[in-house]
């Protein structure tokens, strides 16, 4: 019999647990995406949805509660200004996990945790990163080309100097 | 100490070895790039899942 045994352990013990459970809640209302192991993302849901409820409540003691609970002020305040306003209309089920692959290494079962209704806010954040990227590539190029032309520029003058 | 009585026949081995195998991973076909993919899961390949869910693929960066 499976009586009382629901939710994980993790394989910590209950400090270690709640605050692995506190930061990755903490995270994903920052980040709005998360990317983690499968267990740990049905682990944190019931967790997020919770805090999500008290944001909705939006009172002064809900959010002490919410206080109590996330790691950072700022995650209150998202949680409260940004986040549950979202989901006026909805009763829970406010996450979506997503199965990746297999993590190499440790062949641990990966998932990507998102907020619903954040798809835009995450696409925007892609393409800033992206567009960092190539330009960031882009210098790279242009490093490596002046420091190949001083280097052939330093090599010529050494000839010059040695025909001398 | 005890022993076998009888001699252990090849044939024996091989029966109780039939069904020792191992099965083929059922794969499913992605509706974004058509690369085989396990099921129920974001494509390795496109990064795509349900029409989305890009996990940053390398290839897009070029």
């Amino acid at each position: 019999m499976r009586h009382r045994r629901a939710g994980w352990k993790l394989g910590r013990n209950t400090e270690h647990r709640r605050a692995l459970l506190r930061n990755l809640v903490t995270s994903l209302i920052v980040e709005e995406r998360i990317e983690t192991t499968l267990t740990k993302a049905k682990a944190m849901r019931p967790h997020v949805e919770k805090m999500i409820t008290l944001g909705k409540r939006g009172d002064v003691a809900a959010r002490r509660l919410a206080a109590a609970y996330l790691m950072t002020r700022d995650a209150v305040d998202k949680l409260f200004d940004t986040i549950s306003p979202r989901y006026g209309d909805r009763d829970g089920g406010y996450l979506r996990i997503v199965h990746g692959g297999f993590r190499q290494g440790d062949g641990g079962d990966i998932a990507f945790v998102e907020l619903l209704g954040s798809e835009k806010t995450l696409d925007e954040k892609r393409q800033k990163r992206a567009e960092l990227r190539t330009k960031r590539a882009e210098e790279n190029r242009k490093a490596m080309e002046s420091a190949e032309a001083e280097n052939k520029q330093a090599a010529e003058t050494e000839a010059a100097i040695e025909e001398k | 100490m005890p022993n076998p009585k009888r001699r252990h026949s090849q044939a024996r081995t091989s029966k109780r070895r039939s069904h020792d195998h191992l099965t083929a991973v059922s794969l499913s076909e992605c509706p974004n790039c058509h690369e085989r993919k396990l099921p129920h899961r974001a494509c390795p390949k496109c990064g795509y899942y349900k029409g989305r869910e890009v996990i940053a693929m390398k290839e897009e960066t070029s």
